[in-house]
């Protein structure tokens, strides 16, 4: 039949699509890695449990900004019994103060784009070269 | 009762994955070596059918015809509905294929007082099956942000499409909600609607409770039981580079995910799933109605000697001029 090479050509086309991410993390040379994070050396502790934080740290920012901005509530208490304010910009990333280094590493690995840092400013430091 | 067997079925191996993702001398099993021969069944199988059925016979256009056939100039002819050319074919199997027109003409037909036949367009079922299919298109290419590393633009731009109401964190997307409606739709229709469900096999159900069962823990795992995102990319991007591992922090619901993922990938070729390849290959969509030009001859036909008028003719010809009756070439 003349439409063997057309079925064939699908199949074979079908076939390299399905497998693309093989092709293409072997020409990237790529190996399976997870992103490495710089983690903050002063403070011992997080707000909440690691692997609270790993799974649902958006969670968290949501109900702080929800609380903060509706609420009008700017205190959170951790569950070790601390007192934090309910700030991105303040308490997140004054122990976390390098965004390229530790929220973006794991963004661009699954490929979120958060639009945090649409409003909020990145640390304090940056606010105080700006002033 | 074929709809409760096959919902057992799928409860029975989602609770199989989620068992196998508690054990922690199953997780490599669940994790690696089953995804691994799940895709490799897929792809040898899909080749296989594809294969057999590529050496299938077409001696002859069978193509279903719904419109005016080519004929005389004056006439216009329905290029896509009854296509006689290589381009009206690919219009044709092009909007066969992305829009599923064919299924658009469904109709049903019922009986209303008097006795009195009524038909009437029946097009929920085609939006339905729309909507399932680009939403699950969408939802596949999304997931190769898992698959690949640095995630191309493209990806990030169709999520971006998708997550288009930017309703919560993670961010809703838009083809979730309707391929679970799209899919919870074609489960109810045929329970609710008896002619369908007389007419439904295990096999009906078993693919529609597999696909929703995929899809509820997927949502489940987004927007309700958060999952170590990054944990979940480590083990993809580990398996389509050869290099498998199974990270401490991926947690039993992606393992339902991922063990429902491979029995359907298993599955597919033995099934009616595999509508996906044969839908090109459907002789009665796309071959050209072209008979009236073009003779197309049986290429297994016997070689029978025959006799035609012309050379009959010939041979009496000096008799049929003697008895004073017409030639057809003096």
């Amino acid at each position: 039949m003349s439409d063997r090479g057309l079925i064939v050509g699908g199949l074979v086309l079908f076939l390299g699509l399905v497998t693309l991410p093989v092709w293409y993390n072997v020409a990237a040379g790529r190996t399976a890695k997870p992103p490495e994070l710089t983690l903050p050396t002063q403070a011992k502790s997080c707000v909440a449990p690691v692997e609270y934080m790993r799974a649902s740290h958006m969670d968290l920012l949501m109900t702080w900004r929800d609380d903060v901005v509706r609420q009008g509530e700017r205190t959170f208490v951790g569950l070790d019994g601390k007192t934090y304010a309910k700030s991105l910009t303040g308490t997140c990333m004054a122990c976390h103060v390098n965004r390229a280094e530790f929220c973006d590493r794991c963004h661009d690995y699954a490929a979120v784009t958060p639009t945090c840092w649409e409003c909020h400013l990145e640390s304090r430091q940056v606010q105080r070269t700006a002033r | 009762m074929n709809a409760l067997g096959s919902l057992v079925l799928v409860s029975a191996l989602a609770g199989l994955g989620f068992a196998g993702g508690q054990v922690a001398g199953l997780r490599p099993l669940f994790g690696m070596i089953i995804p691994y021969a799940a895709f490799l069944t897929f792809l040898l199988g899909v080749s296989y059918r594809i294969l057999v059925w590529m050496r299938s016979p077409v001696p002859f256009r069978i193509p279903t015809t719904c419109g005016q056939q080519k004929s005389l100039p004056w006439i216009t002819p329905s290029r896509l509905e009854n296509p006689s050319s290589t381009l009206g074919v690919i219009g044709r199997m092009a909007l066969e294929i992305g829009l599923f027109r064919s299924l658009f003409r469904n109709t049903r037909a019922e009986l209303r007082e008097g006795p009195r036949l009524a038909y009437g367009e029946a097009g929920l079922l085609w939006l339905g099956a729309l909507l399932f299919h680009w939403s699950f298109l969408f939802i596949v290419l999304r997931h190769l942000r898992f698959f690949l590393e640095p995630v191309p633009g493209v990806v990030n731009a169709l999520a971006g499409l998708d997550n288009f109401f930017q309703i919560g964190a993670p961010s809703l997307y838009v083809t979730d909600v309707l391929l679970a409606g799209a899919l919870g739709y074609l489960l109810l229709r045929r329970l609710v609607n008896p002619q369908v469900r007389y007419i439904s096999l295990f096999a009906d159900y078993f693919a529609l409770f597999l696909l929703l069962g995929i899809a509820v823990s997927g949502i489940l795992m987004r927007y309700v039981v958060r999952i170590d995102t990054v944990a979940a990319k480590h083990l993809a991007l580990g398996l389509v580079t050869f290099s498998p591992v199974v990270p401490e922090e991926v947690g039993p619901l992606f393992f339902v995910h991922l063990f429902l993922l491979s029995v359907l990938a298993a599955y597919f070729p033995f099934s009616k799933l595999m509508h996906m390849g044969g839908a090109f290959l459907s002789p009665t969509r796309n071959l050209a109605n072209n008979s009236r030009m073009k003779r197309h001859v049986n290429p297994w036909n016997y070689g029978v000697p025959v006799h035609t008028y012309e050379e009959w003719e010939d041979e009496f010809r000096d008799k049929i001029k003697a008895a004073g009756l017409p030639l057809e070439k003096e």
